[in-house]
């Protein structure tokens, strides 16, 4: 999930400089020689997109027509791959598990992450409490799990104690088919709530000051304030955080890997997992390289959806 | 909630006044703040708790507060420093597992990566950034296309390739895919190197310094801040990374922190978990990023929260 770390970083990046983002300037001394030295910089970086991102995805589509154990060479079978997942029902099941966990975790993280990017903004502005906040992104995914897998365990588990003295029936929250996947979802929100509120925030502090001024003259109340004014500015970001948000969402992994497995029977196996299972559980990589076609997809349609709501809104604040 | 915002931003640009006005709003929203930071905060409390805690006492001080029965054992069985026996009195499994080792793995894999990423994407985002060559903008907007691609789908072929090659279960397959390069990393310093001025560097080149000299003794400590920026965030990232490692680096010698983890829970004797042990264990694995945050916080906190939209 580091990964996700890495796409979730690329739009503050992106929110950060956005001007720098025009082709370079013509000031600079050119030399006919610049191709040869070009060369010798990107030699490197060359090498590795080649190797670990180019060859790797055209192979990935190729393989996804072929029949494939890893031993042996793959067979061409065309789209076989493609019809048999019309038939799979683990594979729409893993569709399904997967949405609601989407649907789970978006929503609430979200919601949970603006209301605290408004605190950040309006009351809590040091640096210590956005730290704290960010604390449980900056661990790792397992340890998160695993954290959490201890403090719900239904046995002994702190979560369950206060649940069993309050009188309250125990929760079996990785244990149970119909809690599987929002407790997970919920250990999630837990991790990303916190630098979801940083990446609004950033938002949140781009709006200029003279806009809540001007409506506080004009007698605006908060909550009017909050949905006719920040709301609509801060749209543009809101957007931006949820391709990003939700494009990791889809992919999540480790922490389903390290506590239930998938199980109970199939109440978690989100798609990555499926797909890891696939491939190395059942050695099926044809099968499981058009899985990973089909999660591509998706995530493109997602990114290409959100970025043309996007285009509709940026010239808000003009 | 806003007036009140309005009425501190306006002591500050008209009179500095100090008194804010207390008004339940306020107390209510601090509330929620110090709600938020102790949801946050707690979990990590509890790790500490249960870390030092006997496993055998767990159970009967399941919501006691303070560690059960004070223990460093779960430390030493994390460490390889009990013998089998003393490890399976005290509730582990027994079976071999050695933290000190995922630790030494996971920082050379971290550290590596990082290294050679950070600096080979250097090099390549001052090719896009200050040379001109023909195919430049094409060869970042392929680069940049892979941005999209998700991890999962190179994962697959990446491990054919490293299993082709013999190198399943060694560091070089382990830290190749990242060693030279991620499409954020270029993107991210090319960004950077375009905002840099340009007239220390034209002044070289009058004088007659070469793109490589430019590119280690201005470049580079012009740089320097979000170059460490970019470095912090990549090396906490390769330390939690654990989809990468769990495919191409099962085996003992090169196993990371992530992964030992995993390996860990799934050995703890299923109906009595070794729960001190397993915290004990995620303690350890968590310690060095949170040293790293403790001592760089600000500059994580800001690369995140930095300026927004302009």
């Amino acid at each position: 999930m580091t990964t996700l770390t890495k796409q979730q970083q690329d739009p503050a990046a992106r929110v950060r400089r956005p001007k720098a983002a025009k082709p370079d300037r013509k000031s600079f001394i050119h030399r006919s020689g610049d191709l040869k030295v070009a060369l010798f910089f990107i030699f490197p970086a060359m090498i590795g997109f080649v190797a670990f991102y180019l060859v790797p995805t055209i192979r990935g589509v190729y393989l996804s027509f072929t029949e494939y154990s890893i031993l042996g060479d793959p067979t061409w079978i065309g789209i076989k791959n493609y019809t048999a997942m019309l038939g799979d029902e683990l594979f729409w099941n893993a569709m399904a598990v997967t949405v609601q966990y989407v649907g789970l975790n978006i929503g609430f993280q979200t919601v949970i992450a603006l209301g605290l990017a408004l605190l950040m903004h309006r009351v809590a502005k040091s640096t210590f409490i956005r730290g704290a906040l960010l604390l449980p992104f900056l661990v790792a995914n397992v340890i998160v799990a695993l954290l959490w897998f201890w403090m719900l365990d239904y046995q002994l588990g702190i979560v369950n104690e206060i649940i069993s003295w309050m009188g309250l029936p125990r929760i079996a929250f990785f244990g149970s088919e119909q809690w599987a996947i929002p407790t997970i979802a919920a250990v999630n929100v837990w991790r990303h709530m916190g630098y979801t509120a940083l990446l609004i925030f950033a938002g949140l502090q781009s709006i200029p000051n003279h806009v809540y001024e001007v409506a506080s003259l004009d007698g605006s109340s908060p909550t009017r304030t909050f949905w006719s004014i920040t709301m609509p500015l801060l749209r543009p970001v809101m957007v931006l955080v949820l391709v990003v948000t939700v494009i990791g969402s889809f992919q999540v992994f480790d922490t389903v890997a390290v506590t239930t497995a998938g199980g109970p029977i199939n109440a978690s196996r989100v798609i990555q997992m499926y797909i890891y299972q696939k491939a190395f559980g059942e050695s099926d990589f044809g099968y499981a390289s058009a899985l990973s076609v089909i999660l591509f997809v998706i995530l493109a349609l997602v990114a290409f959806v959100q970025m043309k709501f996007l285009k509709g809104n940026e010239s808000d604040l003009d | 909630m806003s007036t009140s915002t309005l009425t501190r931003k306006k002591s500050v640009n008209n009179i500095p006044v100090n008194r804010k006005p207390v008004s339940w709003r306020r107390v209510g929203a601090w509330a929620l703040v110090v709600l938020a930071v102790a949801v946050t905060v707690a979990p990590f409390l509890w790790m500490l708790r249960t870390a030092f805690s006997s496993n055998a006492a767990l159970a009967s001080n399941a919501g006691n507060l303070l560690p059960a029965d004070f223990s460093l054992g779960a430390f030493k069985r994390v460490l390889g420093m009990q013998t089998p026996e003393e490890a399976i009195a005290e509730g582990g499994s027994g079976a071999a597992i050695n933290f000190w080792l995922y630790l030494r793995n996971s920082v050379i894999f971290a550290t590596v990566t990082t290294a050679g990423q950070v600096f080979f994407s250097a090099m390549a985002a001052y090719a896009f950034s200050r040379l001109r060559w023909p195919g430049r903008n094409a060869v970042f907007g392929l680069f940049l296309a892979t941005m999209m691609v998700p991890p999962i789908f190179t994962a697959l072929p990446n491990f054919i390739m490293i299993k082709n090659l013999g190198l399943l279960n060694t560091f070089a397959g382990l830290t190749l895919p990242y060693l030279f390069m991620t499409p954020f990393a270029i993107f991210f310093l090319r960004q950077f190197f375009l905002s840099m001025s340009r007239e220390v560097e034209e002044a070289a080149m009058l004088d007659g310094a070469k793109h490589l000299r430019i590119f280690f003794q201005i470049v580079l400590p012009n740089a320097a801040a979000p170059l460490a920026t970019l470095a912090l965030l990549t090396f906490i990232g390769q330390w939690n990374e654990y989809f990468w490692p769990l495919l191409a680096g099962q085996d003992e010698s090169v196993r990371v922190l992530t992964v030992g983890l995993g390996v860990f829970k799934s050995q703890s004797p299923q109906g009595a978990p070794d729960w001190s042990g397993l915290m004990a264990a995620t303690l350890v694995a968590a310690i060095p990023v949170l040293l790293l945050f403790m001592a760089f916080g600000k500059k994580v906190v800001n690369s995140i929260g930095f300026s927004g939209i302009k």
